[in-house]
């Protein structure tokens, strides 16, 4: 699994879109599956193109852990950015981490549209209500 | 075809032009749809019906002309026939909420595995408030119509028959004709959704012999927001109103209230006037074509794009219809529909994904969902084979 600042690095290196999202498919490769007896309805999010599932924990220093998957690759690969982002973290930092504005840094905002109906949005949705609650 | 008519396809997107291959969710505008639609805001723009100054007069004119092109488009027998909604969703919800006072505890309404959610949930809805049941007609492996299934279902004869004129998923035309007749002679209503029809086939409802057929404006080249429902006469005006308000009211009373004639009773509220306007424009756009030449020119196009996927092992194509309309349909192994929309996207290739809207027929064909191109009378050849080297270069990211 890639860290935040790799996969920004990596970003940095890239000079046009093919390069961009075979690392993104890359990344996809990359994170681990979750196990098909998680994939349980409430733990979906349907997107009308692809969907997505989380499981959320918090482990005794009440640092957050994620499972994330989905059915599409690319999504895969936009949930290991959104997984560097979030995975570890502590609770009381959830809050103030700008996925939006590491989305834009990587210019990949439209993926968090709500328009694209990946079920990547209503997630972040889901982990941010998750955390403060 | 007339290509040039359309501003929109004359911007470039990243440095080329635009390939739209998403017709069926909502076709381009031509130049005459664009300039009626200002022209009415600009020169025209008063309240249609009521008032009695010029500019009134010429609004309603132009709205009230815009019905007669519809009625001769689609060939209903009078005016009055011709309700404009704010589509075909509109236009079936409509009916489902006129329709509801026929219709009782045991029984049916009969559509097909292959509707738009349009023509599913309004349907549902009045099954759950009336008591009755809601059966679907199979589809085969191949993206038609089961007609044995069908023909075995009106009997007991259905309340309601509702089904689509051609698949927005799969681009299947369905032998409506027949059906038609069958879901007649059997007694029930029958309702067409003709959404993905209208832009690609002539539609003659009086040689169909419908009781009631739906449009929308925004997939015929005209505007969003504005769409068609036709009814026949006697049961237009045997039925209740749906929404209440102004223009759809002869007299009121605080204890009650009486009725507009048709078309008006169903034409509640300030009407979407520019839209209607536009909506006619896009009728005179398609009167000033030959339906032989649209109807060969996209045949051509499909056919090419056909021919292109089965050369791709990884392509597998969903739905393989007797006859086909509009659509192209499929699936790439090892890949997720939208995977592949994404990289075609990157390349300036608009193409739909998902389930279409019609989640059911995706249930029955056992698949996530596919990846849909669909085609107006404005695409090219260029476009056919540009989508198919943007789709090889997709694989191999996969």
């Amino acid at each position: 699994m890639s860290t935040l600042e790799e996969i920004r690095e990596s970003f940095s290196f890239f000079d046009d879109w093919e390069d961009k999202y075979r690392f993104i498919i890359d990344l996809g490769r990359e994170l681990p599956q979750m196990p098909e007896d998680q994939k349980r309805d409430e733990n979906l999010v349907r997107g009308c193109q692809s969907q997505v599932w989380l499981t959320a924990t918090f482990d005794p220093d009440d640092r957050l852990h994620l499972t994330m998957d989905s059915d599409a690759h690319i999504v895969r690969g936009l949930i290991a950015i959104v997984l560097a982002a979030y995975d570890g973290q502590p609770r009381t930092s959830v809050s103030g981490i700008d996925i939006e504005g590491l989305f834009d840094e990587l210019d990949l905002m439209k993926h968090l549209s709500p328009t694209r109906g990946n079920g990547l949005k209503a997630m972040i949705g889901r982990i941010r209500s998750l955390s403060a609650s | 075809m007339r290509r040039q008519d359309f501003p929109i396809l004359q911007e470039e997107m990243n440095g080329s032009p635009l390939v739209y291959l998403d017709n069926a969710a909502t076709t381009q505008k031509p130049a005459l749809v664009l300039h009626a639609m200002d022209a009415y805001y600009r020169t025209s723009n008063a309240n249609v019906h009521r008032a009695a100054h010029g500019l009134a007069d010429e609004a309603t004119r132009a709205y009230e002309g815009a019905r007669d092109r519809l009625r001769h488009f689609i060939n209903a027998a009078h005016r009055e026939e011709i309700i404009f909604t704010s589509g075909t969703t509109a236009s079936i919800n409509l009916l489902a909420a006129t329709l509801g006072s026929r219709l009782g505890r045991g029984d049916r309404i009969l559509i097909t595995e292959l509707e738009h959610h349009s023509n599913i949930v309004p349907w549902q809805l009045l099954a759950e408030r009336t008591g009755a049941s809601l059966i679907a007609a199979r589809v085969t492996e191949s993206g038609d119509v089961d007609l044995d299934d069908f023909h075995k279902k009106l009997q007991p004869a259905p309340a309601i028959v509702a089904f689509g004129h051609v698949s927005n998923a799969l681009g299947s035309v369905h032998p409506i004709a027949g059906m038609i007749r069958a879901a007649r002679d059997a007694g029930a209503i029958t309702v067409i959704d003709g959404a993905q029809a209208l832009a690609h086939l002539p539609v003659d409802v009086q040689a169909l012999g419908c009781d009631f057929y739906a449009g929308s404006a925004h997939k015929m080249y005209g505007p969003t927001g504005t769409g068609l429902l036709y009814g026949r006469r006697e049961l237009l005006e045997a039925l209740p109103p749906w929404q209440g308000g102004g223009e759809m009211i002869e007299e009121v009373t605080l204890t009650g209230s009486t009725w507009n004639a048709l078309p008006y009773k169903f034409e509640a509220g300030t009407p979407n006037i520019a839209g209607v306007i536009g909506f006619g424009a896009a009728i005179e756009f398609l009167e000033g074509l030959s339906w032989d030449d649209v109807r060969s020119h996209e045949q051509r196009l499909i056919s090419r794009c056909v021919a292109e996927l089965r050369q791709m092992p990884e392509v597998r194509l969903v739905g393989e219809p007797a006859e086909r309309a509009g659509v192209v349909s499929f699936l790439v192994e090892g890949s997720h529909p939208h995977d592949i929309g994404t990289l075609l996207d990157q390349q300036g290739v608009a193409v739909r994904t998902g389930h279409h809207c019609a989640m059911p027929l995706m249930t029955c064909l056992g698949v996530p969902g596919t990846v849909r191109a669909s085609f107006g009378l404005y695409n090219s050849d260029d476009d056919v084979d540009r989508f198919v080297t943007a789709l090889r270069k997709s694989l191999t990211f996969i």
